[in-house]
């Protein structure tokens, strides 16, 4: 019996530490940390307009598009597809994308068509699309906002991140944001 | 591309270099010698074995050890079960999340317990924040644990002859104070500056630039992440885990979680040699589960790089490989080499979905948990293979006809069955279950109570890739690993509970095995080395034990994968 008060009192002053102390003492550094933790925001005019790090949705024909989502982009959740390599049902599905994709950019080979524009990404809620995934898109925005091509070409090559290791990429809503600036 | 390939090159190099000195402070910690956390450590567990009446200086035989560990564990199922099955009426529930169902709250409990971290539920929707912090503790601990363990073995190797095996509390405590809590803490840190949140806000509801409403889940996710990469717990924050953009924001963060998963396990091993004083012995531990770690990840990532033959056929670009499943600020080198760091460690994290994986990663993925002994999770990697050590000794033993001796004790019948036992049970628990899985869903039973609807509709995929997703769950939990292919339907009684069960005898035998094994040989008698002892600490002796590894894998396994990925693997060539 004695042991067992023991393993309770140990298991409680080491829940105070673990699970209280520490989150507690990571919370008061976040609060020096970009936006105190909350996560970072994008704003246009004092207005919040996402979260930096969050994709967002983009299906009308004047803005840059993301990634196929397996939720929509709807952050209050995430997941991928989960579909298998050799499932019938989702190479259908990406066929249908690429299809979909020359449809609405009928100057493209397929072979312009890089394979992120076509799959869902692992979260649902990926930010970012490959330099290609944009560049393929730039033509149609041109189109569609009256702007000059090469302008809009050189405002997405601007936006795309690259580092001294890892992928090259650009986030989608920044160079949306950048785009609705451009005259 | 190639960049991607240097990052991966260089931050498995630097892991393995920081573990050394990491190694060297964990074998100073068990040896009571003095660190320089000491100052601030000291008095933090002074009052904790003050107030719960535990004197840590009391040696403990291995049974002792035993019954501690297990009537400790016992203890903290109940408390998170019952968090967990009343969260709904508790504090700290900013967004409203329910309650869990009994079936799916004794999953979680145990698989946070046993540092599996299986979750059969969505971070956002599935737990309030106080679930959260619960879970976070038993991270902690569940962790701590392992080390314990394996500290008792490391010590009954180092001892002549003696049933004094330190103290189990003391072990533990240590074990998450000075180990896991400072590296937690730079982690937690890290991330925190580089976009995860640690907020206790809930969502947020925003207008998006193109003008839809939407909510964007938040919480404490920061020191939620750092702890489940350095315990090699694996359960994520949020529901898609470590490919989620605010859990893993950018290809830095995924090195540094990558480096947390890696550091505490490397550094275990390289601990034992210091301990034991043995460094070479640790460094031919060191270098037969590299050598294992490397045979799996090659081909993962040179599969991923080369993108999905079938999507191929349709014509478009693969030039940054196969996309499916993965964000693209990781791509798919690192990702690739995240999938196998994480199911050789037993983390069980994730940072692209292994269900959209290629054939042949999957299959690397689900092999790296069949023989769990490469690295491995905190402390029990070690005691996974301390079991194939015993068998190496023993088979080495009957091949030069002498009385097999490990490190100066005698290896005898009692200790081999035991081996053999734990050998045999990890391939029982993973083929007795999907056996039992696929049997149901090959018939489409209707399921009753333990599935709504008929079993099939588990299934997210089809044909071999659908017997994948089944085969991979009980590996998953038979190697307290976490990762999942995640189109299965596995919230519902059937999975919760049969993997429940699983979880609950993988994870306790494979610890009371070793501990006994190693209790009994600390009793012995030693034996002086002399001319005739086979020697641990060779190539050749790695060899074997490579071998050995590399055998009961194969025969137990080989017909499951073939079934599974590798005729996938065929149908898409």
């Amino acid at each position: 019996m004695k042991t067992i008060f023991s393993l309770i009192k140990l298991t409680a002053v080491t829940l105070i530490l673990f699970a209280v102390i520490y989150p507690l003492a990571i919370y008061g550094i976040a609060q020096i940390a970009p936006n105190q933790g909350k996560g970072e925001t994008i704003s246009v005019n004092g207005k919040v307009v996402g979260y930096q790090k969050i994709g967002q949705k983009f299906d009308k024909s004047n803005y840059f598009w993301g990634r196929p989502s397996a939720v929509d982009y709807n952050a209050a959740g995430s997941a991928g597809s989960n579909k298998g390599p050799s499932n019938a049902e989702y190479l259908a599905l990406v066929q249908k994308r690429i299809d979909t994709l020359l449809l609405v950019h009928p100057y493209l080979k397929k072979s312009d068509i890089p394979a992120d524009m076509v799959t869902a990404s692992g979260s649902g809620l990926d930010p970012n699309v490959s330099p290609q995934g944009a560049l393929i898109q730039v033509k149609r925005i041109a189109k569609e906002r009256n702007l000059a091509e090469a302008k809009v070409k050189a405002l997405v090559e601007s936006k795309i991140n690259s580092a001294v290791v890892g992928p090259e990429t650009v986030n989608v809503l920044e160079l949306n944001v950048a785009l609705d600036q451009l005259r | 591309m190639n960049t991607e390939l240097i990052g991966v090159i260089g931050i498995f190099i630097l892991t393995i270099i920081l573990a050394i000195p990491v190694g060297k402070y964990i074998a100073k910690v068990f040896l009571g010698n003095k660190t320089l956390l000491d100052p601030i450590f000291n008095p933090i567990e002074k009052l904790i074995f003050k107030i719960s009446g535990i004197n840590p200086a009391e040696e403990m035989n291995w049974k002792q050890h035993l019954k501690a560990l297990l009537s400790i564990n016992m203890l903290w199922f109940f408390l998170c079960f019952f968090v967990l099955l009343f969260q709904g009426s508790l504090p700290l529930n900013p967004d409203n999340n329910p309650s869990m169902a009994s079936d799916l709250a004794f999953n979680t409990a145990i698989s946070f317990l046993v540092n599996c971290d299986l979750q059969h539920y969505s971070g956002e929707s599935g737990v309030s924040y106080l679930s959260q912090m619960v879970l976070m503790f038993l991270q902690f601990v569940s962790a701590g644990v392992g080390i314990a363990a394996a500290v008792m073995v490391f010590t009954a190797m180092r001892e002549r002859t003696t049933d004094k095996l330190g103290n189990f509390y003391n072990n533990l405590i240590k074990s998450c104070t000075r180990i896991l809590l400072p590296l937690s803490v730079i982690v937690a840190v890290i991330l925190t500056f580089n976009g995860t949140p640690m907020t206790f806000e809930g969502k947020d509801t925003i207008t998006t630039l193109q003008g839809d409403q939407v909510e964007v889940s938040r919480g404490p996710a920061a020191a939620f992440v750092a702890i489940k990469h350095i315990g090699t717990n694996g359960g994520g924050f949020f529901g898609a885990n470590s490919a989620h953009p605010l859990e893993n924001p950018s290809y830095f963060t995924n090195a540094v979680e990558l480096w947390a998963q890696m550091i505490v396990p490397f550094a275990m091993i390289f601990a034992l040699g210091f301990f034991l004083n043995k460094r070479k012995f640790s460094f031919i531990i060191f270098g037969v589960m590299t050598v294992g770690f490397l045979l799996l990840v090659i081909p993962t990532i040179s599969s991923e790089l080369n993108g999905n033959p079938a999507i191929a056929k349709m014509g478009i670009a693969q030039t940054t490989g196969a996309m499916e499943g993965k964000e693209v600020r990781f791509g798919p080198a690192i990702s690739g080499f995240w999938s196998i760091a994480t199911t050789v460690i037993s983390t069980g994290s994730v940072n692209s979905m292994h269900d959209s994986a290629m054939p042949v990663s999957g299959a690397m993925q689900l092999l790296a948990m069949m023989v769990n002994a490469f690295y491995g999770g905190c402390g029990v990697g070690y005691l996974n293979f301390y079991i194939f050590i015993i068998l190496a000794v023993f088979i080495s033993g009957l091949m030069v006809g002498r009385t097999p001796e490990f490190l100066g004790k005698k290896i005898e019948a009692r200790e081999v069955k035991i081996a053999a036992f734990i050998a045999i049970l990890h391939p029982l628990l993973i083929l007795a279950g999907t056996a039992l899985a696929s049997y149901f869903a090959a018939n489409d039973t209707a399921m009753g109570y333990w599935f709504s609807g008929n079993a099939t509709g588990w299934l997210n995929n089809p044909g071999n890739h659908g017997f994948s997703e089944m085969l991979y769950e009980y590996t998953s939990s038979a190697a307290n690993n976490g990762s999942g292919f995640e189109g299965l339907g596995d919230n519902n009684p059937f999975w919760n509970i049969t993997t429940g069960i699983v979880l609950l005898l993988s994870r306790f035998i494979p610890i009371i095995g070793p501990l006994a094994i190693a209790g009994l040989l600390a009793n012995k008698k030693y034996i002086p080395e002399s001319a005739g002892t086979l020697k641990t600490d060779t190539s050749i002796f790695g060899i074997m034990i490579f071998a050995v590894i590399a055998i009961i894998a194969a025969l137990s396994f080989f017909p499951a994968l073939a079934l599974g990925p590798l005729a996938e693997f065929f149908t898409l060539k």
